[in-house]
């Protein structure tokens, strides 16, 4: 049986799209067999993110109304091997998914995968609902704001109380948070909330918390997920919460202010 | 027959209660119908018993006459009590149980009487019946999130903390062993005895039966710090553990 990793965070933009792709490339790297799902059924981002648009002929919904089967849809990843990806349809709306179809379509891909992770739409509503409906693990992504904290707490009160596991009364969904977009010297500055602040109102267990950094724009952009640019701070930082997920020990890095060198603070970097 | 067919249970019932001093009908139906007129949807179909305690004797035919009165006022009269001197010969007319009088009511009544009433025929009173039984303590162990509501009909007891949007409601008292961020409502059936105590006042608001504060006023007084909360002469009061 595969382990259902859902990817949310009740706010919109806050980097699930890119946390997705970056875990499961991470997982797949990691000799896991490995396949990510688009649930954000109308506006379909991840394989662009995955930079797989191209490939695209079958959608999830296809799967779902039985118009196409799955290994016709799952586009296997070209620079990592064991990773598939399930687009979402962009022609369709969430009101396709039916708890029937996504649960029969789970089913089969945990036949032939380690991990599946369900890249969520952004909200509460439907398409979210049936992202997180058969999770085992939750990976909650937040900014260090206020705004992303109050709605992740949201999520999280969703994930222990409209949730297969919930509702069968089985042991709840493990739940991780997942800062991103940190920036140390804003956080010094008081600006932003602190991992510890965001720690302590939500009070689940870090993952890990990833840098805000250049290299995700450049990397969504380029359809490379993140995690492989092993140059980039927000990269590693991925690694990191993989390895943590995976039950490993990593100790936490790039959460403080990085003193600048001589010649960086001379040449203004 | 089977054990699981009904079940006899104790319940704690709030009443209205019409003390009667003066046995006028006339003048009580009048101030009566002054009160409902101040709130009317308090006294819709209200469940009221008529207390004639304080009475010398009651005759039957004002009896009869006074809980028609009631009734017509949409008054569900659902009980009387005996005077203190007697029960009434006629009682088994009545077609109404007949209450057994409180004793610890008498104390009260003095205490009333030396405090200028502003109608001396009529004094309106919540009262709780049957003290003694006590609703279920509710527990809840796990984060209380954002847009979750919790509803106790006793005590409720939060062995976590209680999120910014989330909302609590006792009609006892609030036990938070954690951060009270969200709204905390202690006392909702009127329980003015009841208090909200936590480890950490962050509220967005606290209420004990009715009576509310917000969160900028808590922040003048007691802030992230242990305290509880509870209702002094009708105000409410914040106060360190």
């Amino acid at each position: 049986m595969a382990k259902i990793i859902v990817v949310t965070s009740g706010k919109g933009g806050v980097g699930k799209t890119t946390s997705s792709a970056a875990i499961g490339t991470g997982l797949a790297l990691k000799g896991h067999k490995t396949v990510i799902i688009d649930f954000d059924v109308g506006l379909r981002n991840l394989d662009l993110i995955m930079g797989c648009e191209r490939r695209v002929v079958y959608d999830f919904v296809n799967v779902i109304n039985k118009e196409a089967t799955l290994s016709q849809t799952l586009i296997k990843d070209k620079r990592t091997k064991n990773l598939s990806i399930l687009p979402a349809s962009q022609t369709r709306d969430k009101d396709a998914l039916t708890p029937e179809g996504v649960e029969a379509v789970l089913n089969e891909l945990s036949e032939q995968f380690d991990y599946i992770v369900c890249d969520s739409p952004a909200g509460i509503e439907k398409g979210a609902q049936m992202a997180l409906y058969f999770a085992d693990v939750a990976i909650v992504v937040t900014n260090p704001e206020v705004s992303s904290v109050r709605d992740s707490d949201r999520i999280l009160g969703i994930l222990q109380s409209k949730s297969r596991r919930a509702e069968k009364g089985d042991s709840p969904i493990e739940e991780h948070l997942l800062l991103t977009r940190y920036n140390p010297e804003r956080v010094s500055d008081g600006e932003m909330l602190s991992v510890e602040d965001v720690e302590e109102i939500l009070a689940i267990p870090l993952l890990g918390v990833i840098p805000e950094s250049e290299a995700v724009l450049k990397a969504s952009n380029q359809g490379t997920p993140v995690i492989l640019d092993n140059q980039a701070e927000a990269g590693l930082a991925y690694s990191d919460a993989v390895d943590r997920l995976l039950g490993e020990e990593r100790p936490l890095r790039f959460i403080d202010v990085q003193k600048k060198g001589f010649f960086k603070r001379l040449l203004g970097g | 027959m089977s054990d699981t067919d009904f079940r006899l249970k104790g319940s704690v019932v709030t009443t209205v209660v019409l003390e009667v001093r003066c046995l006028n009908v006339e003048q009580i139906v009048q101030g009566l119908k002054e009160k409902i007129a101040q709130v009317p949807q308090f006294f819709n179909q209200a469940p009221l018993i008529v207390d004639f305690c304080a009475c010398e004797s009651v005759s039957y035919e004002s009896f009869d006459q006074l809980i028609g009165r009631c009734r017509e006022l949409g008054l569900a009269v659902m009980g009387w009590r005996a005077p203190e001197s007697g029960i009434p010969s006629w009682r088994t007319d009545a077609l109404l149980p007949m209450l057994p009088n409180a004793s610890n009511r008498k104390l009260n009544i003095k205490s009333e009487e030396s405090a200028p009433a502003t109608d001396p025929h009529v004094v309106i009173k919540t009262v709780v019946e049957e003290r003694d039984v006590s609703q279920p303590t509710k527990l809840i162990t796990k984060p209380v999130r954002s847009g979750q509501q919790i509803y106790a009909p006793g005590d409720l007891i939060v062995v976590s903390q209680v999120s910014a949007g989330a909302e609590v409601l006792a009609e006892g008292n609030i036990h938070i062993y954690g951060a009270l961020r969200g709204r905390a409502l202690a006392g909702i059936k009127g329980d003015t005895q009841a208090r909200i105590f936590c480890r950490s006042m962050e509220a967005e608001l606290v209420s004990v039966a009715g009576n509310f504060m917000l969160s900028d006023a808590l922040q003048n007084i007691i802030w992230k710090d242990t305290a509880q909360v509870l209702l002094v002469d009708d105000a409410l009061e914040i106060v360190s553990l």
